[in-house]
C-alpha cells in the first residue's frame, strides 16, 4: 500500500484551467474523498493520479516516487469507474480473475487469489454465476473484485455508486467502508454526493472551479466550513445564509444584525463596515416566542424523527430542523432563536469564512 | 376537483399480477402518495385510472361517476410524467396554453390568457412566458410540465415520479412548491414514487404498495409510528428501522407470538456500561454532520443508532443498549399490538 502526494498539480485545456495548483497528501491506508459539483476538476485530478491524463504542471508522487509521467499501467493503481463494464460472456470468477490472466499468472494461483478476493467481498456464493443475472449491487462488488485482485498500491474510484438509487447507495457506502477497514488500501474516491463523502471518508477535499476550497475530516468541514460554497454543499438541508451589513471588531461577542444585536462566537478579526452573511445550520434553530428574529411558517416536512420547517423571514427563507413532536401550523408566526456558539460569519463578497472563536483555524485550501 | 374511488381493482399481464384487489378512496383535495419499489404496481394503477389500461376486475369512480370503461379523453384527468416532454418549438406560454386550445375544449383566448398567467404566477415562472421551452433550466421545465397539468381544472392530477430526474437540491425545492401549490389550489393528487422522503414530506396519506398489493394506507405519522407489518416498517425511516430476533432480548416482557422486534434508530439509546445485560460493541461511527450514525454489533446483529456529533465514541468500545418503544412482529412479519404496561 502507498501514500499518494500531489504537488502543485495543474491542468489546462486550452484557455480553461480544469485544475489549479492542487496540493494534498493521502496517507497510507487512508480513505480520501474529492467532493464537488460536476466540472469542479475532481475527475481530472483523479485521472492525472491514475496516469490517464498528463498534467500541465506539478507532480504526482506514489510512496515518495515521482510517477507524473509514468504510463498508467506502470503505476500499480486500480481504477473503478461509475459505469462498470463486466464481460457478459464470462462468469463472476472469470471476470474477477481476468486481470491476472492477462498478466500470465498460473491458473492455480489465479484461483486462490479470486477465492480470497471473493471472501473479502463476501460474494463467494456468486463465483460461478453469470454476470448478466446479478443485481446492481453485486455487479458493483464484482467490479471492485476485479480491481482488488491485482493487490494494487491504491484504489481510485470515480463515482462508483452513482448509478444506484439513493437508499441502496447509502447501504453500499457502509459496505465499502467496511471493506476498506478490512484491507486498508489507500483510496481516493470522487463523488458529487456529500452524503457518500461524509459517510465514508477520513478526509474530504471540497473542490469548486478547479480549486480545493477546504480539506478536513467530515466533522471539521461540517462544523467549520471555510467558505459559503463549502457550507452550502455539505449538509441537507444546507446551511441558511442571512445577509446583513456591519463592521466587525476583534474580541466582540455579538454583531449588529440589521436592527437587532445577535450573540456570535468571539470575532477574531477587524472588518470595515460591509456586506456580511450569517450562517446558521438548520439544527441550530429553535422556535422561541421571545426571539427577536420573526417569521411566518411556509411549510413543514415530516421526516419521522425530525421535521424540516421552512420559515419566511425579513432576512430570507430559513429552514429549521425540529423534533417532529412539535406541532406547527402553516402560516403561523414564530420567533427563531439561534444556538449562538455554532453560528458562522462570512464575507458576502468573497464568500470566505470570517475568523471567530469557532472558525479560528478553518483551513483555506 | 372530485374524489376518486378504486374498488377491488385487479390487473394481470400474462403471468404477472401487477395489481391485486386494490381498494383506494381519494377524497377531494387530498394528496395521496403511492410508495413502493419498481414493479410494485404503482404506474399500472395510474394507467388504470387514466384509462390507458383496462382492469380485469373492479371498478373506478371519479366524482361519483363510474368511468371503468370510459375512454381516457372523457375522464377529466391530468397526467404529469417523470420526463417532462414540452413542445420544443413553442414558447412557455404556448406550452401552458396547449391543453386549453384542444379542439375538444374550445376555451376562449382571453380565458386561456387568464389561466396561463395565473398558473405561471403560482409556479414562479411569470418572467419566462415568452422564452422558448428549450431555454429553461431543468427545474423550470418541470414546473412548466406541472403547469401544463394545472391550467386545466381536472377531477384529479396523476403524477408519476415527476421529480426523480432532477438533482437533489431542486427536488427539495420543488417538493415544498408542489405541496404549497396543492394546498392553494385545493388540488386532488395521486402521486407515485419510490422515494420515501417525497412520500413523507408531501402526502396527506401514504399508501405503501408491494407486489401489486396495498399493504397500508395512512398519514405519514401513522405509517412511521404505527406500521402494519415489518415490510412497511422497513420501507419508511432513514436510516432504516433495526430488527432484532426476540430470543436475543430475553429480559423484556414480550407479547405472545413475538418473533422479531423493530426498534427505530432514535429509540436505541446507548450509555456507559452499568450492569445492564444488553451490551453492544461500537463497530463504526459515521459522521454525517448534524448527527452521527453509530453502527453497533449486538450478538451478531448490526444495529444503527443516532448520536450527538460531538459525543466521544470509538470503534471497539462496549456500550449498554436501551431499547425504547419497540414494535413487535410475529413470524409472518405482522405487527402484534403492544400489551398494556
Amino acid at each position: 500500500m502507498a501514500e499518494i502526494r500531489v504537488e502543485n498539480l495543474r491542468k489546462s485545456f486550452d484557455q480553461f484551467a480544469a485544475v489549479e495548483r492542487s496540493n494534498f497528501t493521502v496517507p497510507d491506508g487512508s480513505f480520501f474523498a474529492m467532493l464537488g459539483p460536476s466540472g469542479c476538476g475532481k475527475t481530472t485530478t483523479l485521472r492525472m493520479i491514475a496516469g490517464l491524463e498528463l498534467p500541465t504542471a506539478g507532480q504526482v508522487l506514489l510512496d515518495g516516487e515521482d510517477v507524473t509521467f509514468r504510463r498508467a499501467a506502470a503505476r500499480d493503481i486500480a481504477f473503478v469507474f461509475q459505469l462498470f463494464a463486466l464481460y457478459p460472456h464470462m462468469n463472476v470468477a472469470a471476470n474477477i480473475g481476468f486481470p491476472l490472466k492477462c498478466q500470465g499468472m498460473r491458473r492455480q494461483e489465479i484461483r486462490e487469489r479470486v477465492a480470497e478476493t471473493a471472501r473479502l467481498l463476501r460474494i463467494e456464493h456468486l463465483l460461478s454465476s453469470k454476470v448478466s443475472k446479478l443485481s446492481g449491487g453485486d455487479r458493483q462488488r464484482v467490479a471492485l473484485g476485479r480491481a482488488m485482485v491485482r493487490r494494487p498500491k491504491a484504489f481510485l474510484m470515480d463515482e462508483p455508486l452513482g448509478a444506484l438509487d439513493a437508499e441502496f447507495r447509502h447501504l453500499m457506502c457502509s459496505e465499502l467502508r467496511d471493506l476498506h477497514d478490512r484491507i486498508n488500501a489507500t483510496t481516493i474516491y470522487v463523488t458529487h454526493d456529500q452524503l457518500e463523502a461524509m459517510s465514508m471518508a477520513d478526509t474530504i477535499a471540497v473542490m469548486n472551479g478547479g480549486r480545493i476550497e477546504q480539506i478536513g475530516s467530515p466533522q471539521e468541514i461540517y462544523d467549520r466550513p471555510a467558505s459559503m460554497f463549502v457550507a452550502d454543499f455539505i449538509g441537507s438541508p444546507p446551511m441558511n445564509f442571512l445577509k446583513f451589513e456591519s463592521g466587525l471588531r476583534a474580541g466582540e461577542r455579538s454583531v449588529s444584525f440589521r436592527d437587532l444585536t445577535l450573540a456570535v462566537p468571539e470575532v477574531r478579526e477587524e472588518r470595515a463596515p460591509g456586506p456580511l452573511v450569517l450562517g446558521v445550520r438548520p439544527e441550530h434553530i429553535r422556535f422561541s416566542n421571545s426571539a427577536p428574529v420573526r417569521g411566518r411558517v411556509f411549510g413543514a416536512e415530516y421526516l419521522g424523527t425530525t421535521q424540516i420547517v421552512t420559515v419566511d423571514t425579513a432576512y430570507g427563507r430559513v429552514a429549521a430542523r425540529l423534533p417532529s413532536s412539535l406541532s406547527v401550523q402553516i402560516g403561523e408566526s414564530v420567533g427563531l432563536s439561534f444556538r449562538s456558539e455554532r453560528l458562522a460569519l462570512f464575507d458576502a463578497a468573497s464568500g470566505s469564512a470570517i475568523r471567530t472563536a469557532n472558525f479560528g483555524d478553518a483551513g483555506h485550501g | 376537483m372530485a374524489d376518486v374511488i378504486l374498488r377491488n381493482i385487479s390487473k394481470r399481464f400474462g403471468s404477472v399480477e401487477a395489481v391485486r384487489d386494490l381498494c383506494l378512496a381519494i377524497s377531494d383535495g387530498e394528496f395521496v402518495v403511492l410508495l413502493g419499489p419498481s414493479a410494485a404496481g404503482k404506474t399500472t394503477t395510474l394507467r388504470l385510472i387514466t384509462g390507458l389500461e383496462q382492469p380485469d376486475a373492479g371498478s373506478i369512480l371519479i366524482g361519483g361517476r363510474e368511468v371503468t370503461h370510459d375512454p381516457p379523453g372523457v375522464r377529466d384527468i391530468a397526467f404529469v410524467f417523470q420526463q417532462y416532454s414540452l413542445y420544443p418549438h413553442l414558447t412557455v406560454y404556448d406550452n401552458l396554453a396547449f391543453p386549453l386550445r384542444s379542439p375538444a375544449r374550445r376555451v376562449p383566448e382571453p380565458l386561456i390568457k387568464k389561466r396561463v398567467e395565473q398558473t405561471a404566477e403560482l409556479l414562479h415562472i411569470s418572467g419566462k412566458l415568452k422564452n422558448p421551452a428549450t431555454r429553461l433550466s431543468g427545474g423550470e421545465m418541470q414546473r412548466v410540465a406541472i403547469g401544463r397539468a394545472l391550467v386545466r381544472d381536472p377531477a384529479i392530477y396523476l403524477m408519476d415520479e415527476p421529480l426523480s430526474s432532477l438533482d437533489a437540491k431542486l427536488r427539495a425545492e420543488l417538493r415544498l412548491e408542489l405541496k404549497r401549490i396543492q394546498l392553494e389550489f385545493g388540488a386532488t393528487i395521486l402521486y407515485v414514487t419510490h422515494d420515501q422522503v417525497e412520500a413523507m414530506t408531501m402526502a396527506s396519506r401514504i399508501g405503501v404498495i408491494r407486489d401489486g398489493r396495498l399493504l397500508q394506507l395512512g398519514s405519514p405519522r401513522e405509517i412511521y409510528e404505527n406500521p402494519a407489518d415489518s415490510y412497511v416498517a422497513s420501507r419508511i425511516g432513514a436510516p432504516p428501522i433495526n430488527f432484532l430476533p426476540a430470543r436475543l432480548v430475553p429480559e423484556v416482557a414480550l407479547p405472545v407470538g413475538t418473533e422479531m422486534l423493530g426498534i427505530r434508530t432514535e429509540h436505541v439509546q446507548i450509555g456507559r456500561r452499568n450492569g445492564g445485560r444488553l451490551v453492544g460493541r461500537v463497530h463504526r461511527v459515521e459522521h454525517l454532520g448534524e448527527q452521527n450514525h453509530v453502527h453497533l454489533e449486538y450478538k451478531g446483529n448490526m444495529l444503527v443508532t443516532l448520536a450527538d456529533p460531538h459525543q466521544p465514541l470509538d470503534a471497539g468500545e462496549d456500550v449498554e443498549l436501551h431499547l425504547l418503544h419497540p414494535l413487535y412482529f410475529d413470524a409472518a412479519g405482522r405487527r402484534i399490538p403492544a400489551t398494556m404496561r
